[in-house]
């Protein structure tokens, strides 16, 4: 086995843009459910809207790739209006099945074949970079130390990514440590009694659905900014993964859920390098197919899933005396 | 078997005729497609069609990451490709093998990017041109896609129940419950391969899905209610379970569909459109003659009518002397060899067993027991119903590849209009 | 609890002491409002008016539908039909938080303590008005500093009074059932309401703290709150109450100053309507928490 590559490719998923894609979903969904107590099932959905927003905005309608951006976050404002207006009202289960069938409505028409000339059907979409890559700053090359060598454009990448998760970082630290952060905080805890005290809850709800989609859809752009979309990422799994990624970290905080995801990719990683590698001869897992080693990994995941929220609810971040789960 | 299903779903009688000849013919044509890199996990697969027809022969190649490698497309128009590493590839397709009319300007450039993410499949479809439709009487359609839905809709009820059983005495809403129905479609592929009657293994099956539920619940779901578990925590519980399960699914059968042994029979033809075979015609049988007992269990038996008590006001049923969590595990068993049955039968429908199969239509299982009420196994049933007659009888206007989302957004309205009487009642305030 | 006695308001009403009567200052009015639940009739109230600047007590047995009148009064529920004026305002079909922004606080028969919040961010959750609770606002901390500050300081002010500031950092999950009463009720001053609606504030509470309650409830008078509370515990009512309401079946069957209105015969058959062998210093006396918790 070949250990420095298996590290080295471990490493690199740090800097995925794939991992950060997930940091800006989970960040959105622990203002859903960490801060706020909305049960949202369809981060996945609200990742699709994002990415096709994007895609769709430049390749369809010529747009440059930063409205691109903006089209995906004014798409994901509408999707989180349609979802929270009747539901927020209602108890928290209802949001929980309005968002996961939301979300699979929503994938199923990016899937079909009826709009196909619109939406790329089961292809997907791809070649809409132009625009994105003509505005890197960066020379061409190759630059990096390590596992972090990349290409110019895939720097420009990594760069953009970043930047939008920095500013979503702040964001979510500065709403959550605020007295909207608090009021938020309060509703998770008991919406009536912070109805008693004159705050709109409902208001409240539906602000924070608004902008964790929005931090969900932000992901769906990084997710699409290097390649080409794949309408079968946006799977209810993914929605899962996420939230694995959120409860692992801590969902009532802020940095849990980077340290989450980026744990979840990391694992990813090591695991997709080095189970396969144990199934060949002499090696532990010897006699299972490769396939079957990588499958094992997400086996893993649902275990680790279960394992998290029956042991340690709070996850790796949360505060030990909050010895119960959010709501 | 697979064939009459051919048949159902393209609604082309020209399309099964052609089937037909070429099974009567023999031919030594592999039923699947030239298999290239079929030792590789990732998988890049597509369809090649001309008008909807499917195209034999068509070429396709594909390059990225240092491989390079070429595939033709199947009797049934399709291909696919094992590539050893996941990354971006670059699908093309050879002009020269598609057909002369084929409309390639309308499609597009014939070379086409593709990428690799949480899945290990692809897909890169070459459809050109419009499917022509078949003109059959509206009447026939829609009679015909009844009957589908109506078999559909007994499949969904027996997995449907359970769940809403499940939710009515525990308060779970239980992701992993669709996992139960490939379970008991596995379990019989498994003893099938054991060649043992195919009759025998479904019944044993079914008995082993029984087990299963037993098992969950003295394993898992009892000792987490023992421990005092939110219902938030346990559903998030069941969503691991369900990853859990689904990929050990996949880590035995791969990622590929396969038959459950033909149980023989004829296939009978009701005015042009609608084929039933034995095996439907059966399966629609069992399923009632299930349904019913399972009724008459709930509301003759002991057992039965304290379950329904315990979904009533669970202190209640505990405070007059019901031992909840025996009830409890028998719901589970119940349950649980429910939707095993009905995953079974199910893979007979479809046609064909994969490792998400259960996961293609939990949501439908879920909006057939909102639709009906949570917890009251009636409303499951007909709720259920309505979901299975409602999707397939919506492929009438839309495209079948969408015909969940009729149902989906049914769910939603549901959820919306009368909410109360779904999920109970309204909660007192104060 | 005898050698404080609290100075009782009076000369509230206008006219005879009778359920519906007018009185000189109403901050609250009640007109025809109902509630069912299916076939049964939870809240019949003809008309009702609560004083202002008194304490006022709901009574009734259990299920007289006290807690579902409390809920249509504060909008968190909607009545069959009916009129409610707040300080002269109109607030049927009003939102909770709008009647809460009103000045109209309640407080919960269960008790409602935001378990993962600390004691001072329960608190802090109560007051009114904060720029800080504005989306847009909230980012910049130092529009809201400033007043964050003041807000702490007349938290800790309140937690003080009730003997809670030494909790203010623990989670609220930890308080006593007593505790999380206390807090609750404090937290509902934060909003510096000026009609103060408490829903069994005594009930699971122990003597030495029903003094200390009974004290804070005489002092928001004091302070020129009114107050409106339901309560089973007939000597806390006969000891701090200026006015009686007595609730049966939905519906006001008497009103009138505590000593009086205990006597009347409605306010016995009332109680013994549904206690027919109990003997009425029980049912008037100090009620068991068995008895008194009982639900349907
Ligand atoms: N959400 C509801 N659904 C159905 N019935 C209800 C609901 N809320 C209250 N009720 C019924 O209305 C009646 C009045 O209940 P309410 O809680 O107002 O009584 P209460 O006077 O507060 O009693 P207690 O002194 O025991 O608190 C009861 O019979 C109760 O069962
Ligand atoms: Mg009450």
């Amino acid at each position: 086995m070949d250990w420095i590559q298996i590290l080295s490719n471990t490493a690199e998923s740090i800097l995925s843009p794939v991992t950060f894609a997930f940091v800006l979903a989970s960040l959105g969904l622990a203002l859903h459910f960490g801060f706020a107590g909305l049960l949202n099932f369809g981060i996945a959905g609200f990742m699709a809207i994002g990415a096709y927003g994007y895609a769709l905005s430049i390749l369809r309608f010529g747009f440059p790739w930063w409205a691109g951006i903006l089209v995906s976050i004014a798409a994901a404002i509408v999707f989180a209006i349609l979802l929270g207006a009747p539901t927020l009202r209602l108890r928290g289960d209802y949001l929980a099945i309005v968002t996961i069938a939301a979300a699979e409505i929503a994938r199923l028409l990016f899937l079909t074949n009826t709009f196909d000339d619109f939406t790329g059907s089961a292809s997907g979409l791809f070649g809409y970079h132009n625009s994105f890559r003509e505005a890197n700053p960066l020379p061409d090359g190759f630059y990096g130390l390590g596992p972090f060598s990349y290409s110019s454009t895939d720097w420009w990448v990594r760069i953009v990514g970043l930047s939008l998760l920095i500013v979503v970082i702040w964001l979510l630290w500065a709403l959550t440590r605020s007295p909207w952060g608090r009021v938020l905080k309060g509703i998770r805890e008991d919406e009536d009694a912070v109805k008693a005290l004159g705050k709109n809850v409902y208001a409240y709800k539906m602000q924070a659905l608004i902008i964790g989609g929005v931090f969900g859809a932000l992901g769906g752009v990084v997710y699409a900014l290097p390649s080409a979309i794949n309408p079968t990422v946006y799977v209810t799994s993914l929605t899962f993964f996420i939230w694995t990624a959120l409860l692992l970290g801590g969902a009532a905080t802020v940095f849990g859920p980077v340290l989450g995801s980026i744990i979840f990719w990391v694992l990813q990683a090591f695991l997709t390098n080095v189970l396969p590698a144990l199934t060949q001869d002499g090696a532990i897992l010897e006699g299972l197919t490769s396939q079957q080693g990588s499958t094992l990994r997400f086996i893993l995941v649902g275990i680790g899933l279960m394992l998290i929220v029956i042991y340690r609810p709070q996850g790796i971040r949360g505060d030990k005396r909050e010895l119960t789960f959010v709501k | 078997m697979q064939l009459s299903k051919t048949g159902k779903r393209t609604i082309s009688a020209i399309a099964a005729v052609f089937a037909a000849m070429m099974l009567l013919l023999a031919l030594p044509v592999s039923a699947t497609a030239d298999e290239v890199g079929a030792e590789f996990e990732n998988q890049i697969i597509g369809n090649v069609r001309v008008a909807g027809e499917p195209v034999e022969g068509a070429k396709v190649s594909v390059t990225g990451n240092g491989y390079s490698v070429s595939t033709v497309s199947d009797e049934e128009g399709k291909w696919s490709v094992g590539v050893p590493v996941v990354g971006v590839y670059e699908v093309a397709i050879d002009r020269t093998t598609i057909p002369e009319e084929a409309p390639i300007e309308e499609f597009g450039p014939l070379t086409r990017q593709v990428e690799f993410d949480l899945t290990s499949t692809v897909i890169a479809n070459y459809y050109f041109g419009e499917a022509e439709r078949e003109e059959v009487g509206i009447l026939a359609q829609f009679l015909t896609r009844l009957v589908y839905g109506i078999n559909f809709g007994l499949m969904l009820a027996l997995a449907s129940v359970g769940l809403s059983l499940v939710f009515g005495t525990t308060k779970l809403s239980n992701f992993a419950h669709a996992e139960m129905v490939t379970f008991g479609a596995v379990i019989a592929l498994f003893l099938s391969s054991l060649n043992i009657n195919p009759f025998l293994a479904i019944l044993l099956a079914v008995l082993a899905s029984g087990a299963g539920g037993l098992a969950q619940d003295v394993v898992i779901w009892r000792p987490l209610r023992r421990k005092g578990l939110g219902i938030v925590q346990l559903m998030i519980v069941s969503i691991g379970l369900a990853l859990t399960l689904r990929y050990i699914f996949q880590f035995f059968i791969g990622g590929s569909t396969s038959q459950l042994p033909s149980l023989g029979g004829e296939t009978f033809n009701f005015f042009g459109t609608l084929t039933l075979s034995t095996t439907d015609i059966a399966s629609m049988a069992i399923s009632i003659a299930v349904l019913i007992s399972f009724a008459l269990w709930l509301t003759m038996t002991k057992t039965g009518k304290a379950t329904r008590a315990i979904s009533d006001n669970v202190d209640l049923a505990a405070a007059s002397g019901i031992d909840v969590d025996r009830v409890v595990r028998y719901v589970w068993v119940a349950a649980s060899a429910l939707a095993g049955l009905g995953g079974i039968l199910w893979a007979y429908f479809r046609p064909g067993i994969k490792w998400d199969m259960g996961e293609k239509i939990l949501l439908l299982i879920f909006a057939a027991v909102v639709l009906g009420g949570l917890g009251t196994a009636f409303g499951a049933l007909i709720g259920a119903l309505i979901v299975g007659i409602m999707v397939e009888t919506s492929t009438l206007i839309l495209a079948p590849d969408i015909k969940y989302v009729g149902a989906l957004i049914v769910l939603i309205g549901v959820l919306l209009v009368k909410p109360t009487g779904l999920l109970g009642s309204k909660e007192r305030i104060g | 609890m005898s050698n404080n006695e609290p100075v009782k308001s009076t000369g509230l009403h206008i006219g005879d002491a009778k359920p519906g009567v007018a009185k000189k200052d109403p901050i609250l009015v009640a007109d025809h409002v109902t509630r069912s639940f299916g076939g049964l009739t939870a809240v019949d109230v003809e008309h009702l008016e609560v004083p202002r600047g008194a304490i006022t007590a709901l009574i009734g047995p259990n299920g007289a539908g006290k807690t579902t009148f409390f809920n249509l009064l504060t909008g968190f529920d909607t009545p069959n039909t009916g009129e409610m004026h707040f300080d002269g305002k109109s607030v049927r079909g009003m939102r909770s938080h709008q009647i809460a922004k009103l000045g109209q606080v309640r407080t919960f028969q269960l008790t409602k303590a935001l378990s993962l919040l600390t004691v001072l961010e329960n608190m802090k959750l109560g007051a009114g008005n904060q720029l800080g609770e504005g989306i847009l606002k909230s980012l910049i901390p130092s529009i809201w500093r400033k007043q964050e500050a003041e807000i702490e300081e007349r938290a800790i002010e309140l937690l003080n009074r009730f003997k809670l500031s030494e909790k203010k950092d623990d989670f609220a999950a930890s308080l006593s059932g007593g505790q999380r009463k206390l807090l609750e009720m404090a937290r509902a001053l934060m909003t510096n309401p000026s009609l103060v609606m408490l829903d069994e504030p005594m009930a699971g509470v122990n003597p030495a703290l029903t003094e200390s309650l009974l004290g804070h409830v005489l002092d928001l008078k004091k302070e020129g709150m009114t107050v409106l509370f339901v309560e089973h515990d007939m000597h806390m009512v006969r000891h701090i109450a200026d006015w009686v309401v007595v609730m049966a079946e939905g519906k006001i069957v008497a009103e009138g100053p505590p000593d009086s209105v205990m006597e009347e015969q409605a306010v016995i058959d009332a109680y013994l309507g549904s206690h027919q062998e109990t003997d009425l210093g029980v049912v008037t006396g100090r009620v068991d928490a068995s008895e008194g918790g009982e639900k349907q």
